[in-house]
């Protein structure tokens, strides 16, 4: 026997009003979870045979899987009523409630049929939110039901309804609580990785659910009492988050606070029937968050107000109604929801218009390739403005396959033309992004560090608007800094993965936290990321790359990588082998001769050769060891152009391609060739000065003629031998595992 | 346990049990090793097993050894050890120790059952040197009443290749003995190959008697699929990039190692065969791909 008991928030004060803890599951792999209002709700759980033991809401989560299973018994305080959803098996089960008060049976009318939507019958990816409605108890069960099963669960006071699936992931979500409003959720899941994130698509019109409303909609009156939807709604964002915070996943929190941006305006609108707090009494303690935002006063008169007296069990006049009127309201919500989803097939491929749309399921494109699709470059136009930051405009015509790509005219920095509000991008951030578009910081390793020092900088003057919080003011003011640098040039797979680590951590800053200890916290954080990652992989990889120098070895190098520079110092300074080192150069960067100067200085014995020379220098060299970009799930090594090449000959001649890569440029992509996602370089490095005389000058007036400059190429897994990491050397093939293994010991 | 014991210990094992991989009698060697250790801390234990293991490899240049022993010792300190009391600990590391001896020693029979349906009736086999795991799948193969003929390579300098042809003659396997040379001869005759493995490094390649990579370079020339036997206790953290690269502690015998004046004068005993000349390894862990004994490896380490 299980049984769940929650304790009311505020049991000091009125029964009516009291909210709960809630356990709350939609999937076990991320999570859904919420939790409401109650500062410590617990779970007794005793297992059948085990010996009982509270759980505390936080580890609630987990547990609630097991508990899911077999949910047999379900106790809520009497005041706050009751609520069910459950399993195939339980209908008609009874409920025992038990908390502090009274102690009541409920009886489960009917439980629907819940589904899990990945694995299939075992039912589950429901949610129940029995947040406390003063005495109506609005609770509100939200259970994903295979298509055409139809809302077959009422439970007592509230209703739960229908979800469908619909596409490949998505499952929507309707949910009618009470019997005037409902609201629809749509519930998407990522592809990929299982993650699930939330948006309410919300037409807040009683009795009716619209996928489609526009974002100006005005809800009508009778929207501010919605009491349905906590988690995902905007309004209640605020709440569900600082008080439930912990048993939301990361992503989530992300996800919402996305939602509270988008859904602004509607926010306003409601802004001022919602601040009402429900009744007085419930705002004892001024510091916790408004349980509910919305008004908890009865949404119809029916509903008498003398409900919380009554045992939960037993149903009124009005309830009885009320449930009637919300089979009915579930009904209609089903047929428009099918109806909209008959509409939507018609037109798949109809972009999205509104921003309260839940995303496809297709992981979406980033837009710096897709240059070519006007769509997609109006939406980023219009999200640089909504950001305050100026449009980068390309430069010259392109080599058609590249066309979905940015080409930048290094002459024509960003901020020629406008200039850039110290208010909106710290001058830090405006002077890396013109070291980065003029290719004065370069190289991946160089660009993640100067991207965090400057990061750092930003935290450190960063100081929190009144009635904002940090941790979520933070990620904010970061987005169009980091918009920003992606108009100077597109992100390195490398500074990616950092701001992706930074955002967690900011998104992670316990409430706790003063403002300054927060931000010592985050430079602390910003520093441990640079030495792990960075300076400490950087000695583990040489350490690494001892073993594979051997006496009398011929290395063979190409480009700049401060790794490979790094790795040869060392081994030529720390051991007492001899080795000799050819670097390969090649137009237009001329890196090489950084490489050359770096080597030459630690005494190593170099030769220097353009690329087109490798096939001679090839029959000599024992080993060829380069330097990444990025390293793909698929093993594919995404490096400085023209290391495809360089590991196609050593192949050829049967020499050992070695790659030096830290964990920390490992990326979730795939990609087989070097043309979706790549990078130009502005074309005019490629024009020469011969004799006084720029050959290629004039390439822009020639119609016939197009430069491309690329910057990264592609090469396969199969060319490439040994990738040595700051985990130990391991075939290429081995980067999804690297990038599980790194993902479990994040969480 | 001096270290003289530990020698004893295991050399005894392998002479009572000839059946027995001498990785398996490193293992029992080494838990006798622990269960005698005077020691009073678990990083002092930790250390003494680690030179233990030397030894033991010291005696046996075989890659096998050397990998069950790291095995081993990860098997048994990859549990939690937050006990205040030391004897506690040991008891607990002698346990586990039991219990990977035991999944060690069940792992033959587990890969004799996963390989025995890929040799279908009618096969030509075609193997190398003296192995106990493809006698097994073998031995599999005709109590699954398969009919099958082998080719055995003569395998020089030791003639292993005899031993496993008299092996097979009592299983009532028809067998050929053929010179290491007629490898290219034979191969076009040959259904599938299949070899056993002193070791099996990171980059899914093996590590095994010399000759096998001749024959791996002549079965892909052919198209004729090149299959591996090998439990996972020889799965090691090396990552040779071609014959060169191994090191010399595996490629000659101990004994060479320390009397011989010039290496390169010496015949090497193994030879290190590239994973992209390998279809597929049977182990106790299931059929793998190359790539995925890197994956199972870094499971293991990190």
């Amino acid at each position: 026997m299980v049984t769940l008991t929650f304790w009311p928030l505020e049991s000091s004060t009125s029964s009516t009003t009291s909210s709960v803890g809630i356990c709350c599951v939609s999937c076990r792999e991320k999570g859904l979870a919420a939790g409401i209002g109650s500062p410590a709700p617990s779970a007794t759980h005793s297992g059948s045979g085990g010996p009982s033991r509270i759980i505390p809401a936080r580890q609630l989560l987990p547990t609630c899987w097991a508990l899911r299973r077999k949910l047999l018994k379900v106790s809520l305080p009497p005041s706050v009523g009751s609520c069910r959803t459950g399993m195939e098996a339980e209908q008609g089960e009874e409920l025992v409630g038990k908390a502090r008060g009274p102690t009541s049976t409920f009886t489960c009318s009917a439980a629907p049929q819940c589904l899990h939507p990945d694995r299939a019958p075992c039912a589950h990816g429901w949610l129940w939110f029995p947040c406390g409605w003063g005495s109506q108890g609005v609770h509100l069960c939200w259970s994903r039901e295979r298509e055409g099963a139809g809302d077959r669960g009422a439970a007592l006071a509230a209703l739960c309804i229908a979800g469908r699936r619909s596409g490949n992931d998505a499952s929507y979500y309707q949910s009618a609580a009470r019997n005037t409003e409902t609201e629809c959720c749509k519930l998407s899941t990522a592809g990929g990785r299982g993650q699930r994130w939330a948006r309410v698509a919300a037409g807040r019109q009683p009795g009716q659910c619209h996928r489609g409303t526009k974002q100006g909609k005005r809800p009508r009156a009778a929207a501010p009492r919605l009491p349905a939807c906590m988690y995902f709604s905007s309004c209640s964002l605020r709440c569900s988050t600082s008080a439930g915070g912990p048993e939301l996943s990361r992503e989530e929190k992300l996800q919402l606070r996305k939602e509270k941006k988008q859904q602004k305006k509607k926010k306003r609108n409601e802004k001022g029937t919602a601040a009402e707090p429900p009744e007085p009494g419930t705002a004892a303690d001024p510091a916790q968050p408004r349980v509910t935002p919305h008004p908890a006063s009865p949404p119809a008169s029916a509903n008498a107000p003398n409900d919380g007296e009554k045992p939960p069990g037993g149903k009124s006049k009005a309830e009885l109604r009320a449930e009637r009127r919300a089979k009915q309201e579930a009904e209609r919500a089903q047929k428009q929801a099918k109806k909209a989803e008959l509409g939507q097939g018609a037109a798949p491929a109809k972009p999205r218009l509104t921003p309260t749309e839940a995303p496809s399921v297709v992981k979406r494109l980033p837009e710096h390739v897709q240059v070519d699709d006007p769509a997609a470059q109006r939406k980023l136009a219009k999200k640089l403005e909504r950001q305050q930051v100026p449009l980068r405009q390309d430069y010259g015509t392109k080599v058609n396959l590249f066309s979905h790509l940015h080409q930048y005219s290094r002459k024509k920095p960003l901020t020629q033309q406008m200039s850039i509000p110290s208010t909106v991008i710290h001058p830090a951030v405006v002077r890396l992004g013109l070291q980065y578009s003029q290719g004065i910081i370069n190289g991946s390793n160089a660009r993640c560090i100067a991207l965090l020092e400057v990061f750092k900088q930003l935290i450190r003057d960063y100081s929190t608007p009144p009635n904002e919080e940090l941790s979520r003011d933070l990620v904010a003011k970061l987005k169009p800094h980091i918009s920003f640098l992606n108009q100077c040039r597109p992100l390195s797979v490398s500074m990616g993965n950092a701001i992706k680590f930074l955002k967690k951590e900011i998104s992670c800053l316990p409430d706790t936290l003063r403002e300054e200890e927060a931000k010592e916290k985050l430079q602390g954080t910003i520093d441990n990321y640079l030495r792990e990652k960075i300076v400490l992989a950087a000695e583990a990889i040489s350490k690494s790359a001892f073993e594979k120098i051997n006496d009398n070895d011929v290395i063979l190098v190409y480009g700049c990588s401060s790794l490979v520079n790094r790795t040869l110092c060392d081994a030529h300074t720390q051991t007492d082998r001899t080795f000799r080192v050819i670097v390969v150069d090649s137009r237009p960067r001329l890196e090489g001769r950084e490489t050359l100067r770096r080597l030459v200085r630690h005494g190593i014995h170099c030769t220097y050769v353009m690329i087109n020379a490798i096939s001679y220098v090839l029959p000599e060299v024992s080993k060829v060891l380069l330097g990444a970009h990025a390293l793909l799930a698929n093993g594919s090594v995404m490096s400085r152009v023209g290391t495809s090449q360089i590991a196609l000959v050593s192949k050829a001649y049967n020499v050992p391609v070695l790659v030096c890569c830290e964990t920390y440029k490992f990326c979730e992509r795939v990609q087989t060739d070097s043309f979706v996602s790549n990078e130009l370089d502005d074309p005019d490095d490629l024009i020469v000065q011969r004799k006084g005389q720029a050959q290629l000058g004039g390439w822009a007036e020639n119609k016939s003629l197009r430069l491309l400059n690329l910057v990264y190429d592609v090469t396969p897994p199969d060319l490439v031998d040994l990738v040595i990491t700051d985990l130990g050397m391991i075939p290429c093939t081995s980067v999804p595992v690297v990038l599980r293994v790194k993902n479990v010991d994040q969480q | 346990m001096s270290t003289d014991d530990l020698i004893e210990t295991f050399r005894a094992q392998l002479r009572d049990d000839p059946d027995v991989a001498s990785a398996v009698a490193a293992i029992r060697a080494l838990l006798g090793f622990l269960r005698q250790d005077r020691g009073e801390t678990i990083q002092g234990l930790r250390s003494s097993l680690r030179d233990a293991i030397d030894t033991l490899s010291r005696v046996d240049s075989s890659v096998a050894v050397n990998s069950g022993g790291e095995l081993f010792l990860r098997f048994i300190s990859l549990t939690s050890l937050e006990y205040s009391d030391y004897s506690k600990c040991k008891e607990i590391m002698i346990e586990r120790g039991e219990i990977f001896l035991r999944k060690v020693s069940l792992s033959r029979n587990k890969i004799a059952k996963l390989c025995h349906p890929f040799i279908r009736d009618g096969a030509r086999i075609l193997t190398h040197a003296y192995s106990r795991v493809v006698l097994r799948v073998l031995e599999a193969a005709v109590e699954s009443k398969k009919r099958f003929s082998v080719y055995v390579t003569e395998s020089q300098p030791d003639q292993a290749g005899q031993k496993m042809a008299k092996a097979l003659r009592k299983l009532n396997i028809p067998v050929t003995v053929i010179l290491d040379a007629a490898v290219g001869y034979i191969m076009e005759k040959v259904d599938l190959v299949l070899v056993g493995a002193e070791g099996v490094v990171e980059s899914g390649g093996i590590i095994n008697k010399i000759g096998t990579n001749q024959i791996a370079v002549c079965a892909k020339a052919q198209n004729k699929p090149f299959y591996v036997v090998a439990e996972s206790f020889k799965f090691v953290r090396l990552f040779p990039l071609n014959q060169q690269d191994v090191p010399d502690k595996f490629k000659y015998k101990a004994d060479t190692l320390k009397t011989s004046q010039n290496l390169t004068e010496e015949h090497p005993w193994i030879d290190y065969t590239s994973p992209s000349l390998i279809t597929l390894l049977f182990t106790d862990l299931g059929v793998l791909t190359p790539s995925a004994v890197s994956d199972e490896l870094i499971k293991l380490y990190l």
